[in-house]
């Protein structure tokens, strides 16, 4: 842990501000409540994992975190600002899209579907947002794009378009193109759960190289293994619920809740 | 030639290892019949225009005359110029119509269903005679004058047939925008792009692969209709074939010449939206379908690779 966080250039004592801070939110669609009041903290430089049966509400959460669903209850904090709205005195004011926008910027997001665009190649796809939210020049973008293509293994599939690659090769571009804007935080939204079993080594290991060089991130996911090797926090959710919290190690060999215990017998 | 067609290849050549099938194939006698009968109705109906009462020297006499240049000239005019109002109407009522603004929905759904349900003819004339409503045309400091003088016969033409336009168009429009991948925008948004962003970079482009096939239609289309503007005293190409016709004492021979250039400027516009949606179709397929060209160059070059290993 601590060899990890001395990586990052920030000098910020650690322990301050947590990334991201939620206290009890709840979201619901329509008459649903998805969200029963989430509690937790994801430190910098942490590797955060959120496992779960499917609509226990961790994607949910996530989206939460970048403002892409509004939450409708409780204080959602990253890096100690208010998520999506202004607080002034007892007063909550609503952000402008612009201020969204802006906030967003800091926050990669790594979609179960990639998202890439389909109409640009794997370069361009990177290039976008720094081009066109940033006003980096084009050049300077390529340059930089085609270091995070190789940082991903992906340099010579540059000028192939999203439906030219593998699923795999579609999410390690995904993951390039979030890290162009260079995000403090990034989110992984079950990240490997539409890949071929043979595919999801190669998002593992790059996820696993990006965890080491310090980034901080929220991982939904299914693979245990991944959440127990790299993982520094595991959350259990359940019916939008935090069941169980700890280590990964902890959580994963010596569950100890009884929901936590069936859902693992299942999955391990 | 590789990247273009998958299964033509291999169908054409005898499987290498098992034994290769020599049957004798299927006679199809009825399309004999069939290819028979058409071509004698062909025949028949080319015989009839060749035998008619027309005076075919004319039209070629014609083709090329100034007053026809200038038509052609106009039509082609008031057709960009028209579908440009069209088109850039048509986004606009779009965005309005699928916007969180209930009277901006509201004002586009109104002005759809108006002019869709209008005949264009009924409102060009409409936009001729709106001067019985509005005497004069009063932009208080800038321009100041009747509607009369105001209303030329190109501004009526322009906006009679823009303004029409602009509500089918909003329509391809939307289907359009509604067909690109909701991720798609979540993906831009979670870059951090504003909305105009989103939709400028991300959600239009993909969207102009639906729009486009359409949109050709429109243009095809509104390339015709220009020969309606002939009633609010536009001069283009129909109306100036007319007066030829009137003149020279060869009326049928000027339709026939009319007719042969919206064909020739049609099949122009095919091709050019031909290779538009080539265009927009990068990247949502694996190989780009064929150029003619390409197509019968790889004909060519398999019918005579055939011939030689026969």
């Amino acid at each position: 842990m601590t060899d990890k966080l001395s990586k990052k250039q920030d000098t910020r004592p650690r322990d301050a501000v947590p990334m991201v801070k939620a206290e009890g939110v709840h979201k619901s669609f329509g008459q649903v409540e998805v969200l029963k009041g989430i509690d937790l903290e994801v430190k910098p430089g942490e590797v955060f994992c959120l496992i779960g049966p499917s609509g226990s509400g961790k994607s949910t959460f996530l989206r939460c975190i970048n403002h892409l669903e509004k939450i409708n209850a409780g204080r959602l904090y990253v890096d100690g600002e208010l998520v999506g709205y202004r607080q002034q005195g007892d007063k909550l004011y609503e952000l402008r899209d612009r201020e969204v926008a802006m906030k967003r910027r800091d926050i990669g997001m790594v979609f179960q579907r990639f998202n890439l665009f389909p109409h640009m190649t794997a370069v361009e796809n990177v290039m976008e947002a720094p081009v066109q939210v940033k006003g980096a020049s084009r050049g300077e973008a390529r340059e930089r794009a085609m270091q995070l293509l190789e940082r991903v293994g992906l340099a010579d599939r540059a000028g192939h378009y999203p439906s030219q690659l593998s699923g795999g090769q579609q999410q390690r571009v995904a993951i390039a193109r979030a890290l162009a804007m260079e995000p403090k935080l990034m989110l992984f939204d079950e990240p490997t759960s539409a890949l071929d079993p043979e595919l999801v080594g190669d998002v593992l290991d790059v996820m696993r190289d990006l965890a080491e060089s310090g980034m901080t991130m929220v991982v939904v996911t299914h693979e245990m293994g991944f959440a127990r090797e790299v993982g520094d926090s595991l959350v259990f959710m359940d019916g939008g619920v935090v069941v169980e919290s700890g280590h990964p190690r902890d959580v994963l060999t010596n569950p100890r809740h009884e929901r936590t215990q069936s859902f693992l017998s299942k999955v391990l | 030639m590789t990247d273009i067609d998958k299964t033509a290849g291999p169908k054409d050549t005898p499987p290498a290892g098992a034994q290769a099938i020599k049957a004798i194939p299927v006679r199809h006698y009825g399309r004999y019949v069939t290819a028979v009968i058409a071509i004698a109705v062909l025949y028949a109906i080319v015989y009839a225009f060749a035998q008619g009462k027309i005076n075919w020297h004319a039209v070629p006499d014609y083709f090329f005359d100034d007053r026809i240049m200038t038509g052609v000239g106009k039509t082609l005019l008031l057709t960009v110029l028209s579908m440009l109002i069209g088109i850039v109407g048509g986004i606009v009522l779009a965005v309005m119509r699928l916007s969180k603004n209930p009277v901006t929905s509201a004002i586009a759904w109104f002005y759809i269903w108006f002019f869709r349900g209008t005949p264009v003819l009924v409102q060009l004339f409409l936009w001729f005679n709106l001067g019985l409503v509005f005497e004069y045309i009063n932009l208080m400091p800038i321009y100041k004058d009747y509607w009369s003088s105001f209303m030329t016969p190109l501004l009526t033409a322009l906006l009679g047939l823009g303004l029409n336009e602009a509500a089918y168009m909003a329509e391809i429009c939307r289907a359009g925008l509604l067909a690109v991948d909701e991720g798609q925008t979540e993906a831009a948004h979670a870059l951090g792009m504003s909305h105009g962003k989103t939709l400028r970079r991300v959600v239009i482009p993909q969207a102009m692969r639906v729009i486009v096939p359409p949109t050709g239609n429109e243009v095809i289309n509104m390339l015709k209709t220009t020969s309606l503007v002939a009633a609010v005293q536009f001069s283009e190409l129909f109306r100036y074939a007319q007066d030829i016709g009137q003149n020279s004492g060869a009326p049928v021979e000027m339709y026939f010449l009319a007719a042969a250039w919206y064909l020739i400027m049609t099949s122009v516009l095919s091709v050019g939206q031909y290779y538009l949606e080539r265009y927009y179709a990068r990247g949502s397929s694996r190989t780009l379908p064929p150029t003619p060209w390409q197509k019968v160059k790889k004909n060519l070059t398999t019918f005579s690779s055939r011939k030689v290993t026969a």
